[in-house]
């Protein structure tokens, strides 16, 4: 399949990652080759085949309803880039 | 000191030939000196290795020691590390010390392990050539101009550069075997869920698997045995219990078959490499295995298999690294999408980028089913491959990687090319099974690999192949020249 | 034009468990910020998620609880979107294999009648943290206490068709989960918050329209206030000729409005792919077997029994239904005073009466259930009208002992004496003559009537402890 440009740009506004203009057509050729080399898969006939999530196939063991954990607030934030009164700072947000 | 095997260190360490506090003063004093050559060092942790050597010394006094109490190593930076910066390789992650430790580290240090520093790797492991790292590329000690493999190149080449007698790495498409490969180390890969990830900063939570790196396949079991086990806190670790790693390490391989894929020897494998494998293999015959040739019929599917499932699971992985809680934040940021986009714009290096943004793609509305979905059925039946000849072999074998080290810089600017050089390791992730390389010949003055592929959870038949086949050559004996010795 | 309101809930419930869903963080409510964010909460590099066996549990319970189908295979997904309250950049939630399938509970309306209101699916997912937008010098603050918190989120068919069945659905879901002990229910403190999907039709219509999401409503009240709001809004677009966008809107209680939410305005795709840090849930039959086997009595269940056994109105039984510990203290007061429906009454009026007046919760309430039916058995045995019982209520509720002690330390028992009777009877008739001549001259329609003004003087002059039965009885006897 082959990916335009501004579709590169609305995958990387969901990603959250800004492309500088200048770089756009290249990251679009790079990951047109990448989608290039993928497509082989379309050629595949899975039409029975269950997907598989998990190599071994194994299922969920359950955590007994424990509390464990003690507050480690102070450590945690210690490497946060920005807190203030136990709270973690970013820009305003708007509902 | 620094040319033994873990095997050897230990005897020395029990004996009383050295202690562990004088092997430790030996490695940190080599990675002082040598690493500049190398880069396969991102943190040395100095102090806190000193501090662990003495209290190793301690217990092997009291006669409290077990087999690797007081055995320097050196941990991949992907594994978290109580107060020792964790970078995993990304600008993103520069400035993470983290409060807590992998499960890995926590096993290794309960048995005494010394911990020397954390190793260079591909940015969030995403690389075949540990060119992808914030801190620079790394260099194959046995030719400096050549790539040391990754992700775990500097895991890789500290081993084979005599920095530390082992490593641990970690291995999502590869990345153990493909280094151990190219700089003539020992790697194994074991089964999915062997080793707790709890700790090991995620790449792809369903391929991702921590594995030791070491001289022989003997260092590597000793290394297991500590590593190995289930983890409560890590859903997707396995409950079968292990077993002792070394035990069987000297059984006979007379009955043994081996299966060859066809597919992993014709076009694409280099002719010298080639040469080199069909020797081993004869080396192998020659121990008593039978060879027995087999097919992966879906081989030719198993990399862009994995260029969906990877990039996926690491899109939705990499997330959380959004500049609030840890880890870099863009300066000045002007509200809160300008934090998030010109963070990670800046965090990420471009193949952990491009790798997101595939990812993201594969997983988007109206092409998860395209994507996604049709990769993971594609991945049944490679896994089903596999299961179908382990019906008739025992383990199968065949090359590492196409070819030996490439030059550093040739792949770099060619995503694709460098995604060509996983095309033999790839499947062994996404059937969850066990994988290693062991040295198995040189071309050109570069090693070549042997990969062994076994059953789930067959870690200690691979590790009995590997072990009688280095009991029979001598090719993980070599060293590449060793610049402190010239010196002297 | 006459437009059809209709109306599909998501509730997100708080289930009770002691620690998260996925780490081992306490959940407890009010903390001080993140004192209860772990690692794992905190999305820390590495860190895993491992699911808490009392949410499957609590998950289950609902499920047999609504009748539906228990998910055999269930797995979960990453939605994933960014914001800052949602520290992995995802939520891990169920999309395609849920834990509860189909099912259908039934609801009371007001005047009594019953409707059954479909459950399309639940699942299990985490609660993200909160924002707080009090100013730091113009940024917001993370709390990340309740990121992990386990929600169930409850979708409901679009089933109701106005507020009043949207909050009668919602009080049934919460009678529901608060007797199976799975939430505290406790709606201030979040435990229980509603998306409304709302859209109109013309009356008639089978398709539906175009709907509007309002989000994070967290009351009963807010609820009918929101919908009453957006069915207008909605209802003045389409008679304009206007057409609904679909659309996220935020109810705001101070203004009484709705409004878009502007975070949600980008397009979203959640990209929903199942979570590979988490293996499928398989539950097998035994295991059904053996929570069937241990669920309390159900609200529904309930109020048929206490129309069946006690032969309550639809309406008292529903009152009483209401929550385990009323039906319980509205069973043991029925018990020990031998007539449900008195005791339904005295319940339903007086009790319920005080408590609300107090603001107190029935746990609070200082009268036991074995006290309130040794009162009504006074009424019964005739030891005190139903006028001083309240009275002598009134003084249990104030602590002063038990009926028997107040009556007689008040000395507030009945007088069912005939010889006391009797003087006090006369006693009326000779003070009052001329009513005693009118009552006379009447016609029996009419004496009916007069006979009452008798009456109430002997109570009066009893101060309210004659037997009442006994007065009439024998003032038709004097009055001749």
């Amino acid at each position: 399949m082959a990916i335009e440009q501004d579709e590169i740009e609305k995958i990387a506004a969901l990603a959250r990652i800004r492309i500088q203009p200048a770089q756009i057509g290249r990251v679009t050729q790079r990951i047109t080759e990448i989608l290039h080399m993928v497509d082989q898969l379309q050629a595949v006939d899975t039409s029975d085949v269950e997907p598989m999530a998990n190599p071994l196939d194994a299922i969920q063991v359950l955590r007994a309803d424990e509390v464990t954990e003690v507050n480690r607030r102070e450590a945690f934030q210690a490497i946060a880039p920005a807190v203030e009164n136990g709270l973690y700072l970013v820009p305003k947000v708007i509902e | 000191m620094h040319d033994k095997t873990v095997a050897q260190l230990t005897a020395g360490l029990q004996t009383g030939q050295f202690s562990s506090a004088e092997l430790t003063r030996c490695f940190l004093d080599r990675i002082a000196s040598l690493d500049s050559r190398y880069n396969s060092f991102i943190s040395v942790a100095d102090e806190q290795a000193m501090a662990a050597a003495r209290a190793a010394d301690e217990r092997i006094a009291a006669g409290d020691a077990g087999p690797l109490t007081g055995i320097p190593i050196a941990h991949k930076d992907i594994f978290c590390t109580d107060g020792l910066r964790t970078s995993c390789g990304s600008r993103m992650l520069d400035n993470f010390v983290p409060p807590y430790d992998a499960t890995l580290v926590t096993r290794l240090n309960r048995d005494g392990v010394v911990a020397l520093g954390k190793t260079n790797m591909d940015e969030f492991a995403m690389g075949s050539s540990n060119e992808n790292s914030f801190y620079g590329p790394v260099r194959n000690p046995w030719d400096t101009s050549a790539v040391p493999g990754g992700s775990s190149g500097g895991s890789a080449a500290a081993v084979a550069a005599g920095l530390a007698p082992a490593a641990t790495g970690t291995d999502t498409g590869g990345s153990i075997r493909q280094p151990a490969a190219f700089c003539g180390i020992t790697g194994l890969k074991p089964t999915y869920g062997r080793v707790s990830r709890l700790g090991m900063v995620a790449f792809a939570s369903s391929l991702d698997q921590a594995g030791p790196m070491a001289r022989t396949a003997e260092d590597c079991a000793l290394l297991l045995n500590s590593m190995a086990g289930h983890d409560p806190q890590d859903s997707t670790s396995s409950q079968v219990p292990t077993e002792d790693y070394c035990a069987r390490l000297a059984d006979s391989l007379q009955g043994l078959r081996i299966g060859l894929p066809r597919e992993y020897f014709g076009a694409g494998l280099d002719p010298a490499t080639a040469a080199c494998i069909d020797q081993a293999l004869k080396e192998l015959e020659a121990l008593g295995a039978t060879l027995v040739e087999v097919s992966l019929p879906h081989s030719h599917l198993t990399i862009p298999t994995y260029y969906v499932i990877a990039p996926a699971e690491a899109s939705t992985n990499l997330s959380r690294y959004d500049g609030v809680r840890y880890g870099y934040r863009c300066e000045q940021p002007t509200d809160l999408l300008d934090l998030y986009t010109r963070t990670r714009e800046e965090g990420f290096g471009e193949e952990v980028k491009r790798r997101i943004l595939v990812g993201t793609y594969a997983l988007s509305a109206g092409y998860y089913d395209a994507y996604y979905k049709k990769a993971q059925q594609v991945r049944r039946l490679i896994k089903q491959d596999f299961i179908d000849c382990f019906g008739q072999v025992d383990v199968i074998a065949g090359p590492t990687t196409p070819g030996p080290a490439f030059a550093l810089g040739s792949k770099s600017d060619d995503p694709v090319a460098m995604y060509l050089e996983d095309i033999y390791t790839l499947a062994v992730n996404l059937a969850g099974l066990p994988g290693m390389s062991v040295p198995a010949g040189m071309v050109g003055g570069k090693p070549v690999g042997l990969q062994l592929i076994g059953q789930h959870f067959g870690e200690a038949r691979l590790l009995n192949v590997g072990h009688r086949f280095q009991q029979a050559t001598d090719w993980h004996a070599r060293r590449p020249a060793d610049p402190a010795v010239e010196a002297a | 034009m006459q437009w059809e309101t209709v109306i599909g809930l998501e509730v997100h419930l708080q289930l009770a468990t002691r620690s998260k869903i996925f780490s081992g963080s306490p959940t407890t409510f009010g903390a001080a910020p993140n004192t209860q964010a772990s690692a794992v909460d905190l999305a820390m590099p590495g860190m895993l998620p491992v699911l808490n066996a009392e949410a499957v549990r609590f998950a289950v319970m609902f499920g047999l609880g609504i009748g539906a189908e228990i998910g055999r295979r269930s797995v979960f997904d990453r939605k994933n979107y960014f914001y800052p309250d949602l520290p992995k950049g995802y939520q891990i939630s169920q999309f395609e294999a849920p834990i509860v399938g189909r099912g259908s509970f039934e609801i009371q309306l007001e005047d009594g009648s019953t409707r059954s209101i479909g459950i399309t699916r639940a699942h299990l997912e985490e609660d993200a943290g909160k924002s707080l937008h009090e100013d730091f010098h113009g940024q917001t603050g993370i709390d990340l206490n309740r990121a992990g918190t386990p929600l169930l989120e409850i979708v409901s068919e679009p089933d109701l068709r106005n507020a009043a069945e949207a909050v009668a659905y919602l009080k049934a879901l919460h009678s529901l989960v608060t007797y199976l002990g799975i939430s505290d229910g406790n709606m201030a403190e979040g435990s229980m918050r509603c998306d409304i999907n709302l859209s109109l039709r013309p009356v008639g219509s089978d398709t539906l329209g175009t709907r509007a999401e309002i989000k994070n409503v967290n009351s009963f009240r807010f609820v009918e206030k929101a919908i009453r709001h957006e069915v207008e809004r909605q209802a003045d677009i389409l008679e304009d000729g206007g057409k609904i966008v679909q659309e996220t809107r935020l109810y705001d209680a101070d203004l009484d409005e709705t409004r878009p939410m502007r975070s949600k305005e980008v397009a979203n795709d959640y990209r929903y792919f199942p979570e590979p840090d988490l293996l499928p849930v398989v539950i097998d039959e035994a295991y059904i077997e053996e929570i069937r086997a241990s669920l309390p009595e159900l609200p529904v269940q309930k109020r048929h029994r206490f129309i069946e056994q006690y032969g309550l109105s639809a309406y008292d039984a529903n009152v009483m239904a209401d929550s385990r510990e009323l039906a319980d203290y509205f069973e043991a007061v029925a018990g020990s005073c031998g007539d449900a429906k008195i005791a339904a009454n005295w319940v339903q009026v007086e009790l319920l009466g005080q408590l609300n007046k107090g603001e107190l919760a029935l746990a609070d309430c200082p009268v036991p259930a074995a006290d309130l039916g040794g009162l009504i058995a006074r009424i019964l045995d005739n030891s005190i009208s139903g006028k001083i019982a309240k009275q002598v209520f009134e003084a249990m509720w104030q602590g002063e002992g038990s009926a028997d002690e107040i009556i007689a330390a008040r000395g507030l028992k009945q007088v069912s004496d005939s010889g006391a009777l009797e003087t006090m009877v006369e006693e009326v008739i000779a003070a009052n003559a001329g009513q005693v001549e009118q009552y006379l001259a009447a016609d029996a329609d009419r004496r009916k009537k007069l006979i009452g003004f008798f009456v109430g003087q002997v109570m009066k002059l009893s101060k309210g402890q004659a037997n009442p039965q006994m007065v009439n009885e024998l003032l038709a006897k004097k009055l001749v």
